[in-house]
């Protein structure tokens, strides 16, 4: 047994021993402890340093608010965590635990010069200096910042665990499982809502689980509490999660939650999540999340030893743990009056209780001094003793807010400290709903709220079990009503009930120089009051400034345990109304989020999907090498033996031109336009004329923003007079169809047109080559596919190979051109039924890198390539895509703009270097004059630039200032190696100008 | 007011640290000045410091409706870089670098410029060949910028997956070495230490409600919270809220306004050295001097004013996050926030004149303005003082979305800034 356990007691399974190490020292345990709670069983205060000062410090709290006792995780290979709670990490065998921040050991640590050095280190210090000299900041002062900043290490290993996500609907999310929120749970599952009931603790009871001499309908607390917990488990419409936390509030009552799944286990089932983050949409939502007990600011509040009464009490009743072996108390609430009581009869010496007040419930006081304990009212705490644990404070006694008299010394291992209780409405505050300062409480409470939410117990400064059970029902019966459900609030009984009150303070006061006292608000970023008061001198009077310039409440607690105690603080500073000085923002999440659990599954080949054609497998097969378009996967080239992929590419556009070659073109997005106003909308939307366009005639469209500048292109087929197939660039799709419905619903929504995204229901086979009809005119029935019947530029509906087809006579190659398109799901079939036929002209797949260079050949543009949503169509030169006549589209109006017809704009033109060996590199900028000095005057860049096999050289297309005036004349490609000369060709079709080979 | 240094640090210490100063006294306005700044975060801030400063202007008043700093300068990711692509885009930003360099000498507070090296990965094709069309034009502007491989990258960020089978593998990155991050609520303090140091009241929690303008059109001052302030020359830098505040002036302003997330991590040991940012993947990340790793998220998909956003986005941030640095899937998210990034059609910012006489404006810096504010700042006060543009401010101007000379960053290279 623990030298600190108490046999029996608790919670805890005391016949379960369990042991884990902490700093590499075994540590004996019991099945349902906490890091914290095993430690402080076997006397172990001090746990980590502080931020800054490198201060020992030890447990302060029994819950999530823990500033200090955060600790280095370890379950096994790769899986380390920094920073984790010892306060909430539950104990398993083989669990590995060390503490941060110090070096070399947690009891030498040579961080703690900070500490002596702690009158320079104030507030701020570092805007102050550092400065000189000025290089030295970031080589020598900002790494050793650092270096002694930033508490635990982060992991450096890939994490093996993954981390699952769901969404989910209810009628009532209740946060927090303590008494208000097992009471409005009773009352909404009885009504038949559909409830989910949240607790960040490994399970519901919240401060029950800390009182169990409380009774409640004739029952023992916890005998309640199984009874209640029995009851709602059993309950289909009631779903109960433990470990977890609610994160945030979002609009529309969404309320994230961080579900933890294994993290308590020695041993988690093979593949289960560690983590699952849960969207929950509720209907209504009850926020039952209590309150935090706020810590007392006087000189040493920060010694190991030091910790909340409440914490003591939860340490004893909840783990069977007393926290030393002779306390004294300091507080300013009843509370902590209870939790002396509780330690006293569990065997702990109670040496003092020093109460800030005059004037104490009189029972309370009778009760102390029959048990034996001194009792000191209207008396502060001036200091402590003690460095690495806590061994005596010093009491004064106080009138009119002065220390008026001697001190004297109170010998102790362990201080209690109270200084009342926060309401917590982190959550209440991420709606925005507003908050209201209650100067009966001091404390905060949720007043105008956004959402269908309900605040119930002590999170409304409700306090006591009888009240707080009330409270909650009564949370529950208004959710259920504003469900439109009957349902009334379940009551209870309540005896032996503990409730109190008490008053607030800044500091306590001291006969010492505040000025000098250690006294702090925020543990673990080392903020004290004197640091407050500092920035408010300073000229801070905002306490996001405060907050800002001293970090008070940026620690990993985010401010539970100190806002209010800065708050108080600086509106003395400042000589405000704490009201008037307000608080600073909750942010989420409410408790620090696993990212993993954020990511979710969404990792590895999950992270994006990849889309891939019906024809993907076989260029797999073939050892296509990839690469990604938009979310697409698209084979690139199709490597022969040890061909690189010049040597590939080179080979593919051989074969194209020579003879055939086939190109699977799924990936381009299709939109079916279909209505009796589809023509009207084709004319408003494209820049081109398509009243004239006959059925089964093709069309080349250009697509603009508003702003005049190209956005999108495609070959565009009517099928019919009502029907347009549109076809779109691959990672252009979804833009498109969206601006195409955005359009169409608000600003012609009197257009009776219909958009279909059609991308994945057609597979599409291009063929391209001079035997391209060789090979499909004996597969084809039902259409004649002459060049005189279905010339370059046609659409019609057969069969192909007995497919249905949508075939299109098109090319983006320049060759004679097919698009054979075929319902997705005969997209395989159909590609290796041409691969076979196509075997008498030594048929070539190639991918997008020939594409790229058959196009570039031809001068064809490629939109985002040699277009970057500044180049007009009179910029690229395609300005004959301009329905001149038309009396608008999109765009229009903005190519009239000055600018957009100013001389000087850069063209899109043909460059062919001096040297037609050199390649020159995409991207490359090109001036006028390459002796000029930096920065040089820059006339635009190389769009494209490739080997052309076809000709034997190297070509390029370029945006260039005046580019087609330039017919001829040299302009020069600075490069890092040299300077690079080459020709301005005004057009940029290459290859075959005439369009001769298109109308094979 | 006290020189901060090491001594004066040091004697202050001695002291108790009872001596110190308001950075910024608090003041009421006077009835008339010079120039009325509307907006006192960074940009504002700055721009009456070089005002007071450069051109000897220190009948001025910078206007907050709430704590100084408050807005996009306290909530930004801090990010400092100028590879630009555009001429106009390098020059501005580049010239921020420039002050930045020597800011924190320069205001006698320390903005802990870090130039830590900010990279940007490449994931495809279409990433190489943009970032090299930065490079080549940097090079040609003296702006510094390199293309490191895969490898180069990881040695540079030890913690970057190069995994060649990743979703989005890391195909090479552009580096810029002089990049990198500042401290932000210290440069909204330096600023308005020094500015009202040289006599510039700062008025805090103190709406303007309207711009007043005059019979013959030229502005006369500006309505307020505590009333009517008197000033022949008004520049607004309030972010979202130009819009608003300039309505009121009768010029619309192009703008829309978006809620911007960002987030850090719980404090560790250091282990991020520099400034990484994805833009395929849409993710950017520092670690800050106190050990948070410092992650920006992206803008939701609708307008809005509420300083808050959804948690899908974060969602995808940290997924994409742990793609790029899997070892940090078990470090945990501290805190998130949100700010309004004000948007113009071109993305690029207004910082002149505007067609009313004596307004000026600096505003539609999106995700990117925390970078230029010494730059922007400082041109602004130039435009102010000599009623005409800094060349380098000058092709800024809000008629260009008349003209359509844009300056469209994000088009041209699908880079978000």
């Amino acid at each position: 047994m623990s030298a600190f356990r108490i046999a029996g007691k608790g919670r805890v399974n005391h016949s379960k021993p369990v042991r884990f190490t902490f700093d590499g020292k075994t540590v004996q345990a019991l099945d349902g402890d906490t890091v914290a709670s095993a430690l402080l069983a076997n006397g172990i205060h001090l746990v980590g340093r502080s931020f800054k000062y490198h201060r020992p410090r030890g447990i302060l709290t029994a819950g999530s608010e823990e500033p200090n006792a955060l600790v280095g995780t370890t379950r096994g290979p790769g899986r380390f965590e920094p920073n984790t709670r010892a306060t909430m990490q539950e104990v398993f065998d083989g669990l590995k635990t060390e503490s941060q921040n110090r070096w070399p050991s947690l009891t030498m640590d040579i961080g703690s010069v900070n500490d002596r050095m702690h009158k320079l280190f104030s507030a701020g210090f570092y805007y102050k200096t550092f400065m000189w000299p000025r290089s030295f900041w970031d080589k020598v002062y900002e790494p050793f910042i650092r270096a002694a900043a930033g508490l635990g290490k982060s992991p450096t290993e890939e994490d093996p665990d993954h981390y699952a996500s769901r969404f989910h609907h209810c009628d009532v999310l209740i946060v927090g499982g303590g008494a208000a929120g097992l009471a409005a749970a009773l009352t909404a599952g009885r009504s038949g809502a559909s409830v989910v009931l949240v607790d960040e603790q490994s399970e519901l009871g919240g401060s029950l689980l800390s009182e169990p001499s409380i009774e409640i309908d004739g029952k023992d607390a916890w005998s309640w509490l199984d009874a209640t917990v029995a009851e709602l488990s059993g309950m289909a419409n009631v779903r109960i999660m433990t470990r977890t936390t609610a994160i945030g509030y979002y609009h529309q009552n969404m309320v994230g939650l961080c579900q933890k799944l294994t993290d308590h286990m020695a041993t988690p089932p093979a593949d289960a999540p560690r983590e699952r983050l849960w969207r929950v949409r509720a209907k209504q939502v009850v926020l039952a999340q209590g309150a935090s007990e706020k810590p007392l600011v006087f000189d040493g509040n920060d010694r190991p030893g030091v910790m909340m009464a409440g914490a003591a009490q939860t340490y004893l009743n909840r783990f069977g743990v007393t926290v030393g072996r002779y306390a004294a108390v300091v507080t300013s609430h009843d509370s902590a009056w209870y939790a002396a009581f509780d330690l006293l009869t569990a065997g702990v010496k109670v040496n003092a209780i020093v109460d800030t007040r005059a004037q104490v419930d009189p029972t309370l006081v009778d009760s102390a001094r029959a048990l034996g304990i001194d009792v000191f009212l209207s008396s502060t705490v001036t200091g402590t003793s003690g460095r690495k644990r806590v061994t005596s404070m010093t009491v004064a006694p106080v009138t009119d807010g002065k220390v008026s008299g001697g001190s004297h010394v109170v010998a102790c291992d362990t201080v209690l400290m109270c200084g009342g209780w926060t309401p917590n409405l982190h959550l209440f505050s991420h709606t925005k709903g507003s908050l209201i300062w209650d100067d009966e409480n001091k404390v905060y409470l949720p007043h105008e709220k956004t959402e269908e939410c309900q605040v119930a117990g002590a999170g409304r400064a409700v306090w006591g079990i009888a009240d707080t059970l009330k409270d909650g029902a009564d949370a529950g019966a208004a959710a259920v009503k504003s469900l439109g459900k009957s349902g009334a609030a379940v009551t209870f009984t309540v005896s032996k009930d503990r409730t109190g009150s008490g008053e607030t303070h800044r500091e306590l006061p001291t006969d010492g120089d505040p000025g000098s006292a250690r006294a702090f608000i925020d543990f673990q970023n080392d903020v004290q009051a004197k640091d407050i008061r500092l920035a408010v001198r300073e000229g801070m009077k905002s306490i996001e400034h405060v907050k800002r310039y001293t970090t008070n409440g940026m620690a990993t607690d985010q401010g539970k345990l100190s806002n209010i105690n800065g708050l108080m603080i600086a509106s003395d500073a400042l000589g405000r109304d704490v009201k008037q000085v307000g608080l600073t923002t909750f942010r989420p999440p409410y408790t620090p989020t696993t990212f993993g659990a954020l990511a979710g599954y969404h990792k590895d080949g999950h992270f994006e999907i990849t889309r891939k054609t019906t024809i993907d497998s076989w260029a797999e097969e073939k050892g296509a090498v990839f690469e990604p378009v938009a979310l697409f996967r698209r084979a690139r080239y199709f490597p022969q033996g040890s061909e690189d992929m010049h040597a590939a590419v080179n080979r593919e556009c051989k074969a194209t031109r020579t003879s055939l070659g086939m190109f699977d073109a799924s990936t381009l997005g299709k939109i079916e336009v279909v209505g009796p106003d589809a023509v009207e909308f084709m004319n408003r939307m494209y820049t081109n004329p398509w009243t004239k366009l006959q059925p089964g005639r093709c069309r080349y469209g250009l697509l603009l923003g508003e702003d005049g500048y190209i956005r999108d292109d495609g070959v565009i087929g009517r099928l019919t007079e009502d029907r347009f197939h549109v076809t779109t660039t691959t990672g252009g799709a979804p833009r498109v169809l969206n601006m195409m419905e955005d359009y169409l619903q608000t600003e012609w929504p009197d257009l009776k047109v219909w958009l279909t995204s059609t991308t994945e229901q057609w597979a599409v086979v291009a063929l391209n080559g001079p035997n391209a009809r060789k090979l499909l005119e004996p597969l084809v029935e039902g259409l004649d596919i002459s060049d005189e019947a279905f010339p370059h530029m046609s659409v019609a509906d057969c069969t192909v190979g007995g497919l249905p087809a949508r075939l299109f006579r098109v090319s983006f190659t320049g060759e004679l051109g097919f698009e054979v398109n075929v319902p997705a799901r005969y997209g395989l079939q159909l590609w290796e039924m041409l691969w076979e036929a196509g075997q008498q002209y030594d048929i070539c797949p190639y991918g997008t890198e020939t594409m790229h260079v058959l196009r570039a050949e031809k001068g064809y543009i490629i939109i985002g390539q040699d277009t970057d949503g500044t180049v007009t169509p009179d910029d690229a030169g395609i300005s004959w895509a301009i329905g001149k006549a038309k009396p608008d589209f999109v765009g229009k109006r903005s190519l009239a703009r000055p600018d957009l017809v100013a001389s000087g704009r850069k063209q899109l033109i043909g460059l062919l270097t001096v040297d037609p060996k050199t390649v020159l590199e995409e991207g490359a900028q090109i001036v006028d004059d390459p002796k000029q000095p930096i920065p040089m005057k820059m006339l635009g860049h190389v769009t494209s630039s490739y080997w052309s096999e076809a000709l034997g050289r190297s070509i390029a297309m370029a945006v260039v200032e005046d580019g087609r005036a330039r017919d001829g004349k040299s302009v020069y490609i600075p490069m890092p190696n040299g300077v690079i000369e080459a020709t301005v060709q005004a057009s940029t079709v290459f290859y075959d100008p005439e369009g001769a080979r298109l109308k094979l | 007011m006290t020189h901060f240094s090491a001594l004066s640090l040091f004697k202050n210490a001695l002291s108790g640290h009872k001596n110190w100063q308001e950075q910024w006294p608090e003041r009421e306005p006077k009835a008339e000045y010079d120039v009325v700044i509307v907006g006192a975060g960074g940009h504002g801030l700055g721009c009456a410091h070089y005002l007071a400063k450069e051109h000897g202007i220190t009948n001025v008043a910078v206007i907050d409706k709430g704590w100084l700093g408050g807005g996009n300068t306290g909530r930004n990711t801090t990010i400092i870089r100028s590879n630009y692509l555009y001429d106009e885009s390098a020059g501005l930003y580049d010239h921020a670098v420039d002050l930045w360099e020597n800011l924190s000498q320069d205001l006698n507070y320390n903005v802990m410029y870090s130039k830590r090296g900010v990279l940007m990965l490449a994931h495809n094709v279409h990433d190489i060949q943009s970032f090299q069309r930065h490079i080549h034009a940097n090079r040609l502007n003296g702006v510094d910028n390199t293309w490191l491989t895969p490898e180069q990258a990881k040695e540079f960020c030890p913690p970057l997956s190069i995994d060649p089978g990743a979703r989005y593998p890391v195909v090479g990155a552009a580096l810029q070495r002089r990049a990198g991050t500042a401290r932000h609520d210290a440069v909204a303090w330096g600023y308005a230490r020094s500015a009202s140091q040289r006599g510039v009241d700062i008025i805090q929690n103190c709406a303007v409600t309207a711009i007043r303008r005059g019979p013959d059109g030229a502005v006369e001052g500006v309505e307020t919270a505590k009333g009517f302030i008197k000033a022949k020359k008004v520049a607004v830098s309030a972010a979202g809220n130009t819009t608003v505040v300039l309505d009121s002036a009768g010029v619309r302003m192009p703008l829309e306004s978006f809620p911007l997330q960002a987030l850090v991590s719980e404090p560790v040991k250091p282990i991020f050295p520099c400034v990484v940012m994805s833009n395929t993947v849409h993710a950017y990340i520092s670690q800050s001097d106190k050990g948070e790793l410092v992650i920006g998220s992206g803008t939701d998909q609708y307008t809005s004013y509420s300083q808050r956003g959804g948690l899908p986005l974060i969602e995808h941030t940290v997924a994409a996050i742990c793609e790029i640095f899997p070892i940090f899937r078990r470090m945990r998210m501290m805190r998130k926030w949100g700010g309004i990034v004000d948007v113009t059609p071109d993305r690029s910012p207004i910082v002149g004149k505007l067609p009313v006489p004596g307004l000026y404006v600096n505003c539609g810096w999106g995700t990117g303005g925390f970078k230029a504010t010494p730059g922007a700042a400082h041109v602004l006060a130039w435009t102010v003082a000599k009623d005409e543009p800094h060349p380098i401010n000058a092709p800024f101007t809000l008629e260009r979305f008349t003209t359509g000379r844009l300056i469209d960053e994000a088009a041209a290279a699908a880079v978000a800034h």
